[in-house]
Order: structure tokens, then C-alpha cells, then sequence
């Protein structure tokens, strides 16, 4: 898939395909959406930026392996967890609290901590396998 | 979205009942050891800081498991219900002192791997994710024991399969993926039968909830196909458990990895089976268990048998080993098969006999091959001379194996036999001695050879010999190696021991757990409260 036109829109579409997946992340809170098909989306996302532009670019660009991502999306869900035993209910008990930011009651929980620790979760497995896999391929 | 309308009245839903701090020992298992895992994961690359996080989880782990063992025989079963919804909707972690006492072992047993980890994992291993890959077996094998949800119980097999699946292949030579793909596969169709089960079960009576299981499907109608459901279970559990003819694929496995992960899988796996077949069989379906005791008891004697005759054909350390932990799961399954109090206790006795004394064995061939940089019996000789230490450590544990006083392995044959002589199975309690004495035959041969003789074949009498070369550790942090490596050996040595001297408070423990699984009153209470959660 070494075209120019393929390569030129890569970066964009991985760009729109993360921001996307954010959307649909945020979105699950109430309405069909979520972290686990956020984390396949932004996965996805970087599996098209490695097509198009080899493995070590994506690799360059996400920083951190994306094991240790994975790594961090089950220490953000288990953390998720913990604030129900402060006050005395059952472990991974939703929390919410409703901040008024710039006149908006804002719905904050610990359930999106947990949905965001899923994310990551999915998000960084799949990305070091599509990874790996794509790495055999191309070098 | 109206946000200021927040406030519903959810007690229909959810539990109203503050949960006291103490309840909060069902779950730090689970919590602790994914903290741990995930900082080892984020630091896979310091391979010298990895061991460290590692001992300090698990032994974190063991305290946190001592105190629920303390808080389950003070209170009775203890249960927490995820995210406050009400059982049976709610996931419950429910544990009685069967899974309490189990968890603290297993907790036990992990922590002595770490232990020996440290000088049998190179820099290599640990990369590839020795240490967060036996935190994760950690946290599904807690679950597996805390769990109050038969559907849980699924996911934490599962759990189970992906960790253990990574620490076969930490090596990633032939012989390990080749090892991997038998036991993987076989393994694979277990929990596949283990679900196709589990949703029979739940179309038939609605509930997944272990406490709520055994008094729903006393509601069923005659017909109702709950034998085939029962019968599925024994053969899921059974393929987990290693019990004939379903084990092969633990002899075409178990001599595979790297002798750490070796000896915690030989402790630990088989008995997650035992665990989940005494919840199921026992507690869950005590009518049909009745019925299948008769098949349970046949393959329990072929299980035995055929295990300790496998080891005694062996010429292979690792592998006669694979076929006494097989031997060791007849005796086990020979207690669920006569099933009275008393059996039950045996069973729960040998699991944790076995749990410390299989992962101690594996730890003895593993240092033995450090010595001698072989795993075939007619390389090996001279060990006593070389390490009379470890000769000792092996003579102990083997005595254990046997069912030799003053070790653990000894009460829990006591019991065992003592139960099937009571029952009314003679020639159950003949099979288990049979197996006691050909356990010892096969060990005083591997003894003999390895330890006892001068050298290997072939050394004449009387002439000093020394290997060629030595297998030398290569990890990163060498002058811990053998500390921790011995540090492991004792601690599980001095186990048995301990046990084998003082046993009563373990009988104790064990005969509470039997009870609450014959008569789960307890449980049920613990789950649904005094309203019994009729709703």
C-alpha cells in the first residue's frame, strides 16, 4: 500500500480516527459507544498509520510501547475501583460527582475512569499486535 | 440529559448496607496482584527491579490472604457484591474457608516461586514477562477460589489459560510452543465445555449465582437434562484437573518450561480443577454428584495408578514428576468420590499437601540441574556428595509424597483412607496405599540414581566424579539467585514439616470449608442476607 496519495492521508486519517475514537469513548457514557470499540477504532487508527508509513514512524510517534499502555488501562480500571471503600460499598460501586464548570453540570464518575482504563486497555493490546504483525511483513 | 434529578431510589436494585473495611479482604486479592502485575508490565525493561515488586505483591498477597483466612473462620463465609447490586444480578465474591485456606496457599506457593524466580529467570524472561505473568496467574487463581459466581469462575479460567499460556512459552523454543499448542488446545476445549455447561445451567434455572444454584435446581422438574449439565462439569473439570483418560496433555507439557513456572503450574493448576469440581459436584449439584460417585471413584483409582506408573517408567526427572502430580490427583479425586465429611477433608488436605510439595520437587530438579545440567536419570549421580543439602530437601519432600510421617503428605493419606475404609470402599483405600507404595518406589529410584550413586551410569565404585560443566545462573542480580532460590526451597520444606507436626489447626480449617460446602446454608445466608433474597 506504498502509494503517495495513501501516504499523504495517513497521518490525517489517524489523526480524525483518534480524535473519533475519543468521541465514541466519551459518547458510551450513555449512548452506544464505549471504551472497548473506542480502543479497536484508535487501534485501527494506528494500524493504517503503520500501513501506510512502516512500524517504526508509529512506534516514533505513540512514545511508550503500547504494552505498558495496556499496562496502564488495567492500573486506571482497578484505581477505579478503590473510592468505594472509603465509603463503605461494595468494590468497583459507581461514583459521581457533578462539578458546574463554566455554568454546565458536568456528570463526572469513576465509571469513565474505568471505561477510559478499558480503552487504553484495548487500544494498546491490539495496537503491539497489529504491530508486531505488521513489522514481519514490511521489514 | 436532566443531571439534578440524580436522586432514585435504588434500594430494589442495590444494597443499602454500608460494607464494613473488613470485607475488603475478598477482594485485595484480585486488587494487589493486578496493581503489581501492571507495574511489573510498565517496567518490563528494568529486569533488576521486577523481582523486587514481584516479592513484595505476593507476600503482600499472602498477609492479605492470612487475614481473610482469620476473617472467614471468626465470621463465617464473607461476601462482597460488585458495584453494591443486589445478588443474584450482582457478581458476588463469596468465600468460605475451602477457597480462604486454598488462596492463602496458592498465595504461599506464588510467593515462593518469586523467590526462586529470581535466580531462574534471565534477563530474557523477564523481559518477555515472567514476573507479570505469574501476578495475573495469581489474580485468576485467587479468583478462581474467591469467586461466588459460576459464570466468574468461567472468566477467571480463562484468565488462568492466557497467563499460563505466556509463562509456557517465555522461552519460545520448539519444544515449549510444542508443549504449548498441546496443552493450550486441551486446555481451550476444557473451558469450552466448562461455558457450554454453564449456559445449559443458565437456561435452565436462571441464575448463575452460586448460592442460588443448589436451591434452584431443587425447584426443577424430573426432567430437567441437569445430569448432562453435571456430567459436562466432571469431564470440563476433570481435562483442568488432570484425571485419566483425560490428562495427556499434562505429560506432554509439564517438562517444557523453565522449571519455576514448572513447579508453580504442577502446584497450582491441577488443584484449581480439584477446587472447581469440589464447588461444583459437592456444593452445587450434591444429588447428581451421588449419582456419578461410582464413575468419579473409577477414575479416581485409574488416575492414581496410571500416574504413578508413569512415573516409575520415566528416565526423566521432569517428566516422572508430571506423572506424580497426576498420581497425586486420583487421591484427591478418591475424597470427592466417597464424598463424606471426612473424605472431603482429605481431599482439601491433599490439595494443599500437594500445592507445596510438587512446586517443592520441581524446585529440588531444577537446582539438581544447576549441579549437573541434566534432566536424564542415567546422566545424573553424585548429587548427596555435591549437595548434601538439597539431598536432604529432596528426602523430605519425597517422604512427603509418600505419605510418610512427619509430613504433610502422611495426615492427609490418614484421612483419606481412614474416609474410605469408613464408607464402605475398601478397595479405594487399598488403591490409595497401592499408589503410597509405588509413590515411594518410584521416588527411592530417582533418589538412588540422582542422589545415592557415585556418578552417572557408568562410574565405577569408590572414584570421585565431577560434572563437566555446571549449568551457572545468568541472571541479572546473580549473588540473590541462590539466596532466593534457597530461601523458596525452605520455605516449602519447612512447610510440609510443619504441617506434618502440627496438623490439627489445618484439620480444623479444612473440616469448617467441608462443612460449608455439604450444607451451604452459610453461603446462601452470606449472599442473600436473612430475607434469603426473595424478592
Amino acid at each position: 500500500m506504498n502509494t503517495v496519495i495513501f501516504r499523504t492521508v495517513a497521518p490525517f486519517l489517524t489523526a480524525l480516527m483518534v480524535l473519533f475514537s475519543i468521541f465514541v469513548l466519551l459518547r458510551g457514557h450513555n449512548e452506544p459507544g464505549g471504551g472497548f470499540i473506542g480502543g479497536l477504532i484508535a487501534a485501527s487508527a494506528f494500524a493504517i498509520y503503520g500501513i501506510a508509513c512502516g512500524v517504526q514512524p508509529v512506534r516514533r510517534a505513540l512514545r511508550v510501547h503500547p504494552m505498558s499502555l495496556s499496562a496502564f488501562g488495567l492500573l486506571l480500571a482497578c484505581l477505579s475501583g478503590l473510592p468505594s471503600f472509603f465509603s463503605h460499598v461494595g468494590f468497583l460501586t459507581a461514583h459521581w460527582v457533578y462539578p458546574e464548570v463554566f455554568g454546565v453540570d458536568l456528570a463526572l464518575s469513576t465509571v469513565i475512569v474505568f471505561d477510559t482504563g478499558v480503552y487504553f486497555v484495548v487500544f494498546g493490546s491490539i495496537t503491539s499486535i497489529a504491530l508486531a504483525l505488521e513489522e514481519r511483513e514490511s521489514d | 440529559m436532566a443531571v439534578t434529578d440524580h436522586t432514585v431510589d435504588v434500594s430494589h436494585a442495590m444494597i443499602s448496607t454500608p460494607v464494613p473495611p473488613g470485607d475488603w479482604l475478598v477482594v485485595t486479592p484480585i486488587i494487589i496482584t493486578v496493581l503489581g502485575g501492571v507495574v511489573c508490565l510498565m517496567l518490563r525493561k528494568h529486569t533488576k527491579i521486577q523481582p523486587r515488586i514481584a516479592i513484595a505483591t505476593l507476600a503482600l498477597l499472602m498477609l492479605s490472604n492470612f487475614g481473610l483466612l482469620a476473617r472467614v473462620l471468626d465470621k463465617g463465609v464473607v461476601t462482597m457484591v460488585m458495584g453494591q447490586w443486589l445478588p443474584p444480578y450482582g457478581i458476588a465474591f463469596s468465600v468460605d474457608a475451602t477457597g480462604a485456606i486454598l488462596a492463602l496457599i496458592a498465595s504461599i506457593v506464588a510467593f515462593a516461586t518469586a523467590l526462586y524466580g529470581v535466580g531462574d529467570s534471565d534477563a530474557t524472561a523477564r523481559r518477555y514477562g515472567f514476573y507479570p505473568f505469574l501476578m495475573l496467574l495469581m489474580t485468576s487463581v485467587s479468583g478462581t477460589f474467591l469467586t461466588g459466581d459460576i459464570f466468574n469462575l468461567y472468566v477467571w479460567f480463562e484468565v488462568l489459560l492466557i497467563s499460563s499460556f505466556g509463562l509456557l512459552i517465555l522461552g519460545s523454543d520448539k519444544a515449549q510452543l510444542d508443549g504449548a499448542v498441546k496443552y493450550g488446545i486441551l486446555n481451550l476445549i476444557a473451558t469450552t465445555l466448562f461455558l457450554i455447561a454453564t449456559g445449559y445451567l443458565y437456561g435452565l434455572i436462571g441464575t448463575l449465582n452460586m448460592a442460588d444454584i443448589p436451591r434452584s435446581v431443587l425447584t426443577l422438574p424430573d426432567k430437567a437434562p441437569i445430569t448432562t449439565v453435571a456430567m459436562l462439569y466432571l469431564l470440563a473439570f476433570g481435562m483442568k484437573a488432570a484425571a485419566f483418560p483425560v490428562n495427556f496433555w499434562l505429560p506432554a507439557s509439564y517438562h517444557t518450561p523453565r522449571i519455576a513456572v514448572a513447579g508453580v503450574f504442577a502446584g497450582l493448576l491441577t488443584k484449581v480443577g480439584i477446587y472447581a469440581l469440589m464447588r461444583t459436584m459437592v456444593m452445587l449439584l450434591p444429588v447428581h454428584h451421588a449419582m456419578l460417585s461410582g464413575v468419579l471413584a473409577v477414575v479416581a483409582v485409574a488416575t492414581m495408578i496410571s500416574g504413578v506408573l508413569g512415573a516409575m517408567a520415566q528416565s526423566d526427572l521432569r517428566r516422572a514428576l508430571g506423572y506424580l502430580v497426576i498420581s497425586g490427583i486420583g487421591s484427591m479425586l478418591a475424597g470427592i468420590a466417597v464424598s463424606t465429611t471426612l473424605a472431603l477433608t482429605g481431599t482439601i488436605l491433599y490439595a494443599i499437601h500437594s500445592i507445596i510439595v510438587m512446586t517443592g520437587l520441581y524446585f529440588v530438579t531444577g537446582m539438581a540441574v544447576r549441579i549437573s545440567d541434566t534432566f536424564a536419570l542415567r546422566k545424573l549421580g553424585g548429587l548427596y556428595g555435591k549437595s548434601p543439602l538439597l539431598a536432604l530437601a529432596f528426602f523430605i519432600l519425597a517422604m512427603s509424597l509418600s505419605g510418610l510421617p512427619p509430613t504433610s503428605g502422611f495426615w492427609a493419606k490418614v484421612v483419606l483412607v481412614d474416609a474410605a475404609l469408613k464408607a464402605g470402599s475398601p478397595w479405594l483405600a487399598g488403591s490409595i496405599l497401592v499408589t503410597g507404595f509405588l509413590t515411594t518406589i518410584a521416588l527411592t529410584r530417582i533418589g538412588l540414581y540422582a542422589f545415592w550413586r557415585g556418578g552417572p551410569e557408568g562410574t565405577p565404585d569408590g572414584t570421585a566424579f565431577a560434572y563437566a560443566q555446571s549449568h551457572e545462573v545468568a541472571t541479572p542480580d546473580v549473588s540473590a539467585a541462590y539466596t532466593g532460590m534457597w530461601l523458596a526451597l525452605g520455605l516449602l520444606v519447612g512447610l510440609s514439616l510443619f504441617i506434618g507436626v502440627a496438623p490439627n489447626g489445618l484439620v480444623a480449617i479444612a473440616k469448617t470449608g467441608v462443612a460449608g460446602l455439604i450444607d451451604p446454608s452459610g453461603y446462601i445466608g452470606s449472599v442473600f442476607g436473612s430475607t434469603g433474597g426473595q424478592l
